[in-house]
């Protein structure tokens, strides 16, 4: 199967059936997408498919044929770089294990929404679990990244 | 704290801060200058590892370069280590901070942590342990570096002076600390270093980016789970269902049979199926046939886990503190106040699930994975292989979270145990339901308070009497004396309130689940406990229960001074229509902390709308990252307060996965009000102290509103 990952077309033989994240952490070595629930609940692996966020733990390969996976390695460059800035600035993670998650699904309002308001923030990003608790920094560095990107 | 070291035999090797001794090395391999530090007891050795160049106790290594590595001895876990620790030296050894780079630490004695007796990230002790030691590592190295270019030059260390990795001197000379390496090497070690002033500092204080931001939002921070090995395998592990049983008869012949499954193999705690991905291991594991013995746990449920809790409760346990004539003042008394809380047990759910990667190869072990007990891991290792424990090495990632699960060795031994038997190098991965349902919960407590008033309404006797499973005696068994947990006694025992008459009882109750430390360990369970009830006396005694607390803490005014700022900050008396106030104040890990929760009632239950919360943790090294504790600790445990349990039937967990086991959200986060005190004093812990406060003040809060005392946790399900 013929895939495309961050702009890079790469092949993968396996089972059809295994979700999106084990093609990119354990056949593609891409493991900025995290394993956190296997059950699309927490969000810590998403990723984009033809610029949708999606929870690459409970999709398919199969689905992604001839569409564009996205991981944080491979955002628009204008769009990655506000955002990665933003969580410096406000100094978001702390484990950091769902951040790349979280980044993830932010640019995927931010290019739907340029300039989010709190409640649309909350109301997009809700289905992104941080355990340290860093969410009113996500809140701060999202409104950060809307104003530097747009 | 002493008493609370978890490991006397490895404590007794520790240096106290007076007998330490810093020593310097060049390493053969860079020729680099290398400040260790060692154990008296292990100076001879030491001696010869300085002599033949060793890095293995090394703390700060300055190399020819001028680049300087700090080898940080505690897990990266969140709480920023990879920052404070660096900090300390820096500010001392006068780099700035962009100039030090980290490597983690092997498992060795020299990184023991004199706090708790082990290699140990835990406790909050990271910044309390390494205060002293990191600091005069870094003035050591400055020192004997300075020396060197005296030496050079010909003039007094005195006239020189240091800055940005540069030694100077007043006429003018200059020299790179990388150009002065080998010479300083050659150097007198300082018998003494005298530490920079508070005025001085420019580092601690002041920073404000973490080191690892930078890798983690770029996506290249490497955590466990994400090690790769050549030739390495992927296992997935099928458990007991009950913990603690045992496969006794494996039909793996439909495992072995999906595509893609490379190897099946059995191990004490199961059969782990092997295959290139994570998805394909899983798949075969589902397709395992086992009959499991369960163990003498297939019958345990809730309600005899309760009533066992219950029954032990009635007798007597270890008095971990009185005062007065204890609980024989009660008897004395006019009247009485009693409660009785009760908090169930919880899992760590850390965002990473619990993965180790280990590979066995030409006599030694590689365990690579998120590790807080380094030490632990390599002995609980080395006797699990059967190999000697110096052929064992622990290579620590960052951890995707640890709040006291990644302390436990099951999962560093299951992938040893695994990866020897396949013959390759093996990346064991646990599902979040391996990790929710074989977890080392947090303690079920039954918490009983009496307390004795006379007749204006003055407090004269209380009497806590906590049931509830040791976590201690399970771990670190030689620990726990005449039926003393010191752990157990968090949160009680160091009450700050000052009454005539104390007593501060513990029974310890094996429920037959396994328990594990959880951030703030029992302060969480006792804090609840404690503050509430100082509310409910406050109640009966119609009192204001911030006066009342301040009445009781007259002798303490660091203490005073949160709780007073907090109520302030926070309007007490002053709240909104259809809200009210909850306060709740306490010390731990040497920090002083008061929290005030705003709640209201909705239709769906009460909704928290603010925290304010102050903090009196003496020096702050680093304000922001200080901030982000509190945060995170806030919200830590008002989510796991709210809305977790664990819960048993016929000995399985009922849990599964973040549907039934729910973790907070960005749409339940209250506003948080943050406040530090400014202080002089030493610094004390903060990676737990935001957890405990939370969830009495909003139960506070919510009898404060409506009446209704809520005695039982998670909060949603018993308000």
């Amino acid at each position: 199967m013929k895939l495309n990952v961050n702009g890079k077309s790469v092949n993968f033989e396996g089972d059809p059936d295994t979700p999106i994240l084990w093609v990119l952490r354990d056949h593609l070595d891409v493991t900025s997408p995290k394993f956190g629930c296997g059950m699309a609940l927490c969000g810590a692996c998403t990723v984009h498919l033809d610029g949708a966020p999606i929870r690459s733990c409970s999709t398919p390969v199969s689905a992604a044929s001839g569409k564009r996976i996205t991981t944080v390695e491979g955002l628009p460059a204008k769009l990655g770089k506000a955002l990665q800035d933003a969580w410096i600035a406000e100094e978001v993670p702390q484990c950091g294990y769902c951040q790349t998650g979280q980044m993830m699904s932010a640019a995927a309002l931010l290019t739907t929404n340029k300039n989010p308001s709190t409640e649309q923030i909350v109301s997009a990003m809700d289905g992104n679990v941080c355990r340290c608790g860093t969410y009113t920094r996500i809140q701060k560095a999202i409104s950060r990244a809307a104003k530097s990107a747009a | 704290m002493n008493k609370n070291r978890l490991l006397d035999k490895v404590a007794s090797d520790t240096a106290s801060s007076s007998r330490r001794q810093f020593i310097k090395a060049t390493s053969a391999l860079s020729g680099a200058l290398v400040i260790g530090f060692n154990l008296p007891e292990a100076r001879a050795k030491a001696a010869a590892a300085a002599n033949s160049a060793s890095v293995s106790n090394a703390w700060v290594k300055v190399a020819g370069d001028g680049s300087v590595t700090l080898i940080c001895h505690r897990s990266e876990m969140g709480q920023g280590v990879y920052t404070s620790m660096p900090m300390l030296v820096a500010e001392e050894l006068g780099v700035p901070l962009s100039a030090v780079k980290i490597e983690m630490a092997p498992s060795a004695p020299v990184y023991i942590n004199a706090m708790l007796g082990g290699q140990i990230t835990g406790g909050s002790t990271s910044v309390r342990d390494a205060w002293t030691k990191l600091r005069e590592a870094g003035a050591s190295a400055r020192s004997v570096l300075v020396a060197a270019a005296a030496d050079n030059w010909k003039v007094p260390a005195s006239e020189c002076t240091t800055a940005n990795g540069v030694v100077m001197h007043k006429s003018g000379k200059k020299a790179t600390y990388g150009s002065l390496v080998g010479k300083a090497s050659t150097m007198k070690m300082p018998e003494k270093v005298v530490l920079k002033d508070a005025k001085d500092w420019t580092i601690i204080g002041k920073q404000k980016a973490r080191v690892d931001t930078p890798a983690k939002v770029y996506g290249k921070a490497q955590y466990g789970i994400d090690v790769k090995l050549p030739g390495m395998l992927v296992a997935s592990l099928a458990q007991a269902p009950v913990i603690g049983g045992k496969a006794v008869k494996v039909n793996d012949a439909k495992a072995k049979a999906v595509k893609g499954v490379v190897q099946v193999v059995q191990i004490p705690d199961g059969v782990a199926v092997l295959a290139k991905d994570f998805y394909t291991a899983k798949k075969g594991r589902d397709a395992l046939e086992i009959d499991w013995d369960n163990g003498p746990n297939e019958r345990l449920d809730m309600l005899r886990i309760e009533q066992d809790l219950r029954t032990a409760s009635v007798g007597t346990g270890a008095i971990m503190r009185k005062e007065g004539t204890g609980d024989a003042a009660l008897e004395k008394s006019a009247s009485k106040v009693e409660a009785e809380y009760m908090l169930p047990f919880l899992a760590h759910a850390t965002l990473e699930p619990v993965n180790c990667t280990a590979e066995i190869k030409n006599g030694e072990c590689h365990i690579t994975g998120p590790i807080q007990f380094q030490q632990g891991a390599q002995y609980g290792v080395a006797a699990a292989v059967k190999m000697p424990p110096e052929k064992v090495f622990i290579h620590t990632t960052f951890l995707g979270g640890g709040y006291g699960r990644k302390l436990e060795l099951d999962f560093q031994i299951q992938a040893a145990q695994i990866a020897q038997a396949a013959g390759k190098p093996v990346k064991l991965v646990w599902s979040r339901e391996d990790d929710m349902k074989h977890d080392f919960y947090r303690p079920i407590s039954l918490h009983q308070m009496t307390a004795g008033l006379d007749d204006k309404g003055n407090i004269q006797a209380l009497h806590f009497k906590m049931t509830s499973p040791s976590v201690t005696a399970r771990a670190f068994p030689p620990v726990v004396q005449n039926g003393k947990d010191p752990f157990m006694a968090e949160g009680s025992e160091n009450l700050t309130y000052k009454v005539p008459n104390l007593s501060i009882e513990n029974v310890i109750h094996d429920t037959g689940i396994r328990v594990g430390y959880w951030r703030s360990v029992s302060n969480a369970l006792n804090a609840f406990a404690v503050e509430s009830f100082m509310d409910e006396i406050a109640a009966q005694t119609k009192k204001d229960p911030v006066q009342l607390r301040m009445d009781l803490l007259a002798h303490d005014k660091r203490s005073q001074n949160v709780l007073k700022l907090a109520a302030e900050r926070a309007g007490w008396g002053k709240a909104a229509a259809g809200r009210a106030l909850g306060v709740a104040q306490m010390e731990c890990y040497g920090t002083h902390s008061a929290v005030v929760a705003e709640v209201s009632m909705t239709k769906d239950g009460p909704k928290v709308h603010k925290i304010t919360a102050v903090v009196d943790c003496g020096i702050v090294v680093h304000p922001d990252q200080a901030l982000a504790q509190m945060e995170s600790g806030i919200l830590l445990g008002l989510g796991s307060g709210m809305k977790n349990e664990i819960t048993f039937k016929d000995g399985v967990v009922e849990q599964n996965n973040f549907h039934d086991y729910q973790m907070l959200r960005m749409s339940e986060v209250p506003q948080m009000d943050i406040t530090f005190v400014s202080s002089a004093a030493a610094p004390g812990g903060l990676g737990e102290v935001g957890v405990p406060l939370v969830m009495p003040a909003v139960a506070n809060a919510i009898a404060a509103l409506n009446g209704k005392r809520v005695r039982k946790l998670p909060l949603m399900q018993n308000v």
